[in-house]
């Protein structure tokens, strides 16, 4: 309704927040925001803006919900499910540089933090006081966390420390009319029900965080890292069973096949041994006395699992070289291919081999190759789909494979997404994984939270077709969201939907 | 006389709640602050809801109905060296998996390992209009969706009626030992547990009972148990009485059992952090109440007295900006104290309980 008319009265709300220079209008400036890490999906919005305070934040979303203009928050741009892909008809609030630690006490193990500011920052900060921050996204150098906090972002290290939720206390948030609230608080242990666990992973759709209190976790007095090598990629994952059915629990268990290795060497070089067919990287932590037992342990453990070589790092510099080699592989399948589908879908670990087979005998048949990195510690795969987007049909193609990964997640019990979130690249198997009604009680979170539907709307759900909500439908909820006309039957690999291009690069 | 509803499947459980007006639900209620019934509500009983569903050990998750006693799984648990970290309370009592998600109780091991926010997967529950609604999964990483499993943990059935739960566990430690050290007053202790804090030494547990005593858990393999109890000697610049095997695994059980919580003192519950602790101690020191800090001061576990009034620890906790909840006594209601969560909390109760068929968080 007001999308059209809006135009002038938006600039001017906007020009009274921001001084002329934060706010980007011309093409060449708002580039840059058009795509996030998921390049393949593509949307110019009206305006972004620059916030350098909370306040600016807050008077933003005020403008936008007075004016009804639809707003997306992003931090580093990072996504790999188009969380902040922006909506044509709205705006960007670019929150980068709110990148302020504000407060680190290292007694009571907790940092609050401004939502711009980089993963990696939080954990450099700690480190003097012997804390660091466990979430550990492969993007963690450049992401931020908001970005993280909105995405429940995951990393290597979760199977012990649990993911971005696990260590996020407490919230100062803008709701998407508005409103500020203050969710959890400082203590590791919540009174009453857990907002702030409700938030985290709410990707974008229930408001902003404007200051995020962080638990930080006391660095493990010795860190044992070891690399072993498998002559299959299934063999892997059975050494990786057996490490935990010893009753071991590493905090990380990473695998990467021969395809992910041979890109990682043809990038970061991370000296990995030559010629074989998966490894794996094993990390334990904590008390000296403890893991120099359980690493003696571990790697017998490996050896009778089948490992071909077990090698330990020399020294720091090398295991940080080997971690490297592992979290570049995302951006090292740029050394195989101009264009990749990455996927994170999750398994039960004891359905891994399964898993991976079926992959492999999905790679087959479509003809296209398929390189895997994954926690396997977890069960979260990260299937890297390779293709030429500039051939005629590769990203569809491409996209279907994907989505039939997808599909076999789910069959075997598992979930579409363990840390990137659905946002635009999962939306159509949402419904896959659970049934109307469970999605129903999710918009109508949703729409109780944000009534006007502005805050990233088009992400999570795909499009309604109105009036097919029924019941459940609030009568006084405001006109559902009529931005993306999206199509109904949707392609496997998210539904190509809206405002937001496709495009294969 | 108060209803009691006994379903004895889902589908029941659904009828019951759409027949009336105002439901509560209970498991065994060994929270009674939590679970009594305000004037004119009935209990949804959900004992009759119990059993583990799917429990692969290989997986380090299980699936139960709601109504399980903590007893029943921690034995299936056990039998496979494997055991709940955030180590819920009251066990012995008969609690049950769904009301310790309810009540949001984590015992002394969540210092190290984390609550019960921190190992719940995925929950299927009833809404206030009785939709069966599934939230979460049965892996242990997962991204897909509104993350409503964890809002259930303290929800007090003000947001649903959970029926089943998944949840992730962890292998069993080989051996655990305790080390209690005395210190000369409460600010001694608090500096010990702000040296702790960034003494990169994993501790699973660490308690004070004010004004000055600490217990210190330490978990892992029994070989390098002197070692560690030695170097944490060493960090504390002082000895203490060292405990293990079956007496120190009894003294724990005691104490997350609230054995130490006299006559007929109320339980409550009150996030804190180490900071906090002074000024607190400086309200409850003079009102005489028995009370205990867990998980590293992150909470405070009070026995407030029968003869005073909940009223009185509402304000008390009000002027220190705290936040608490009754798990026993008859509390008018069981939160006190400042509680957060503001028009979003407003919000999300009226998106899952449109009618008000739960009494108000």
């Amino acid at each position: 309704m007001t999308q059209n008319g809006a135009g002038d009265g938006l600039l001017s709300a906007l020009g009274a927040i921001y001084p002329p220079e934060r706010i980007l209008t011309s093409r060449a400036e708002l580039a840059p925001y058009e795509c996030d890490a998921l390049t393949s999906f593509r949307a110019s919005p009206r305006a972004v803006v620059l916030a350098e305070s909370a306040d600016e934040v807050v008077e933003t979303v005020r403008a936008c919900h007075r004016l009804g203009v639809p707003y997306v928050a992003r931090g580093s741009g990072t996504s790999l499910s188009g969380g902040s892909l922006p909506i044509e008809e709205g705006i960007v609030i670019a929150l980068n540089r709110l990148n302020r630690i504000l407060e680190l006490d290292p007694e009571q193990r907790t940092a609050v933090v401004e939502p711009g500011v980089i993963n990696s920052q939080v954990s450099a900060a700690a480190a003097p006081h012997s804390l660091f921050y466990a979430p550990d996204p492969s993007s963690q150098s450049i992401c931020s966390i908001g970005g993280n906090l909105a995405f429940n972002a995951g990393g290597a290290h979760c199977l012990k420390h649990g993911m971005t939720s696990s260590s996020v206390l407490g919230a100062k948030v803008v709701l998407p009319d508005g409103e500020l609230v203050e969710l959890g608080g400082d203590s590791i242990e919540p009174v009453g029900p857990d907002w702030m666990g409700l938030f985290v992973g709410s990707e974008g759709m229930f408001g902003i965080a404007l200051e995020v209190t962080l638990r930080l976790m006391p660095s493990a007095d010795r860190t044992r890292t070891v690399l072993s090598a498998y002559e299959s990629l299934e063999a892997a994952g059975n050494a990786a069973a057996k490490v935990v059915a010893a009753g071991l629990l590493p905090v990380a268990m990473e695998i990467m096949d021969k395809l992910a290795i041979e890109a990682a060497e043809g990038s970061v070089k991370p000296g990995y041994p030559e010629g074989i067919e998966a490894l794996m990287i094993v990390e334990l932590e904590g008390d000296h006395e403890t893991v120099d037992r359980e690493f003696e342990q571990l790697l017998e453990v490996l050896e009778g699992a089948g490992a071909t070589e077990v090698r330990e790092p020399d020294d720091d510099a090398q295991r940080a070289l080997y971690w490297a080699g592992r979290k570049s592989a995302f951006s090292a399948v740029g050394w195989l291919s101009p264009d990749y589908i990455v996927q994170d879908g999750v398994v039960p670990r004891t359905r891994l081999g399964e898993a991976l087979a079926e992959i492999g005998r999905l790679s087959e048949e479509y003809g296209i190759r398929v390189a895997n990195v994954f926690h396997a510690g977890d069960g979260n795969l990260h299937p890297l789909i390779l293709f030429k987007g500039s051939e005629e049909g590769a990203l569809e193609r491409a996209e279907e494979l994907a989505g039939e990964i997808l599909r076999m997640c789910i069959r075997l019990g598992g979930s579409v997404t363990g840390e990137h979130g659905i946002a635009m690249e999962k939306r159509a198997f949402l419904p896959e994984m659970f049934g109307e009604a469970d999605i129903e009680m999710m918009r109508r979170l949703w729409r109780a939270v944000d009534p006007a539907q502005i805050a990233n709307r088009g992400k999570m759900f795909l499009p309604e077709d109105e009036p097919e909500r029924g019941e459940a439908l609030d009568s006084d909820a405001a006109p559902s969201s009529t931005a993306v006309a999206g199509t109904a039957g949707p392609p496997p690999g998210g539904g190509a939907s809206g405002e937001a291009r496709r495009d294969a690069r | 006389m108060s209803v009691t509803l006994r379903p004895a499947a889902v589908e029941e459980a659904q009828e019951a709640l759409r027949g009336h007006e105002r439901v509560l639900a209970r498991g065994a209620g060994t929270k009674p602050a939590l679970s009594s019934p305000p004037e004119g509500t009935v209990t949804l009983e959900v004992s009759g809801l119990s059993g583990i569903e799917d429990y692969d050990p290989e997986e380090l998750t299980f699936t139960a109905r709601a109504g399980t006693p903590l007893g029943e799984i921690e034995a299936a648990l056990a039998e496979n060296g494997q055991y709940l970290p955030f180590d819920p309370p009251l066990v012995a009592a008969g609690a049950t998996l769904g009301g310790a998600v309810a009540a949001g109780t984590s015992g002394p091991l969540r210092y190290r390992s984390g609550g019960v926010r921190d190992f719940i997967l995925g929950v299927r529950f009833l809404d206030g209009e009785g939709r069966l609604v599934r939230a979460g999964g049965r892996v242990v990483k997962n991204a897909a969706g509104f993350d409503l499993s964890k809002m259930m943990v303290g929800s007090a059935g003000r947001l649903g009626v959970m029926v089943e739960l998944s949840f992730k566990v962890f292998p069993q430690p080989q051996a655990w030992a305790t080390l209690t050290v005395d210190c000369a007053g409460l600010d001694e202790a608090l500096a010990l547990i702000g040296a702790l804090a960034t003494a990169s030494f994993d501790l699973e547990a660490l308690d004070l009972e004010p004004p000055g005593r600490l217990w210190l858990r330490l978990a892992g393999l029994s070989d390098a148990m002197p070692a560690r109890l030695e170097r944490l000697e060493g960090i504390l610049e002082r000895s203490g009485e060292r405990l293990e095997g079956e007496e120190e695994g009894a003294l724990w059980r005691e104490v997350r059992d609230f054995a130490w919580v006299g006559g007929d003192a109320a339980i409550v519950k009150v996030a804190l952090v180490p900071k906090r602790v002074r000024e607190l101690e400086a309200k409850l020191e003079p009102l005489a109440v028995e009370r205990r800090y867990g998980a590293g001061a992150n909470i405070a576990w009070l026995a407030w007295p029968a003869e005073r009034s909940a009223q009185d620890l509402d304000e008390l906790l009000r002027s220190l900006d705290l936040a608490g909840v009754f798990l026993t006594g008859s509390p008018p209601r069981p939160m006190v104290g400042t509680h957060r969560g503001g028009a979003f909390a407003q919000r999300v109760k009226s998106a899952l309980d449109p009618s008000g068929r739960f009494p108000e968080v």
